[in-house]
């Protein structure tokens, strides 16, 4: 009764009269607002990797004048790096597939698809972790010198993305089957998955421009 | 009875115009894995002047594909692609503007100031 007095007393201060399928205030643009916030973040995004993308090629050969070492480019393991490439790409797969589950209230799979994303994308973390190590091992730290700064400031603000992305997606799990998340909210599913691409296209260029192109 | 049909069928309608079926986009992720393959190809195969335009080429379709497809921006609202356009090219002017550093930000001597030289 008093939810009822409070959603009326809502759609008073807005001016609405109607409320949408998943109890969103009507907007201007027909477009949840969660939605478009994730779009704008992840446009804002951008630019965060592309400062440090940059940032990297500047200094990627530079040691600086008074540090050696060798730089993370002479270090690279590619065989390794291609295969962590190939699990976070087809996380995205399994990503899509969880939306799919749900937006057909396929709840059983739904959770198979969260879990198994969050699954590979641990897979993908630990093999972050593994490079690292084995950086370190060989004399490649973060203050070694100017370029490993640069290169473990991308590749771990990148790790962190997906760390964050994995909690994300054990959390949705866990809505899921506690039945607080349905069907009718299947667009909070996407919006982690539009997320969880995102840390996917940025890991495309990572590995090209960073990895592969010499 | 077949007000319920009817409205399964508008439903599955509905769910093709925000994208592909389940088989669509394993189509989609086989073709980013193939890709994915001749990139590597490139580190054991001397591709000579076309490795770095091929890598570009392939890291830009790969982009595309996914944000098209696994990000629904071919079927969802434009507003959504401008902001995200917006974002990408801005990224690509701070690379740009950082590049400029490698090119035009030198001291009289005309060593690069970022080389530490």
């Amino acid at each position: 009764m008093s939810e009822t007095t409070h959603d009326s007393d809502a759609q008073i201060a807005y001016g609405r009269t109607e409320w949408d399928d998943y109890h969103h205030l009507p907007t201007n643009t027909g477009l949840t607002n969660e939605k478009v916030t994730m779009w704008a973040f992840l446009g804002s995004d951008c630019l965060l990797f592309g400062a440090l993308i940059s940032t990297y090629l500047l200094l990627r050969n530079r040691v600086g004048p008074s540090t050696t070492g060798p730089t993370a480019a002479d270090l690279f393991d590619i065989p390794f790096t291609s295969v962590s490439s190939f699990v976070l790409l087809m996380s995205s797969l399994t990503m899509v597939l969880a939306v799919t589950s749900i937006q057909r209230a396929e709840m059983e799979r739904c959770k198979l698809w969260l879990l198994t994303t969050a699954g590979l994308g641990s897979i993908f973390i630990a093999g972050q972790v593994y490079e690292f190590t084995s950086f370190y091992r060989e004399g490649l730290g973060f203050t070694t010198n100017i370029s490993s700064s640069a290169f473990f400031t991308l590749t771990g603000f990148h790790g962190v993305h997906v760390s964050l992305g994995i909690v994300m997606l054990v959390t949705m799990w866990a809505l899921v089957s506690g039945g607080q998340l349905g069907p009718e909210r299947a667009e909070t599913i996407e919006i982690i998955g539009l997320y969880w691409h995102f840390v996917d296209i940025v890991w495309i260029v990572i590995f090209a421009v960073v990895y592969l192109i010499p | 009875m077949n007000t319920v049909a009817v409205s399964e069928e508008e439903t599955h309608d509905e769910h093709q115009d925000h994208g592909l079926s389940d088989v669509g986009y394993i189509k989609i992720a086989l073709l980013l894995a193939v890709l994915t393959a001749v990139e590597v190809a490139t580190y054991f195969w001397d591709f000579g002047v076309l490795e770095v335009p091929s890598l570009l080429i392939l890291m830009v379709v790969k982009f595309q594909i996914v944000v098209s497809y696994f990000m629904h921006l071919k079927f969802d609202s434009k507003v959504f692609t401008y902001i995200f356009v917006t974002g990408v090219i801005l990224a690509m002017v701070v690379f740009a503007a950082m590049g400029t550093s490698m090119v035009f930000w030198q001291n009289p001597s005309g060593c690069d100031l970022s080389a530490y030289c």
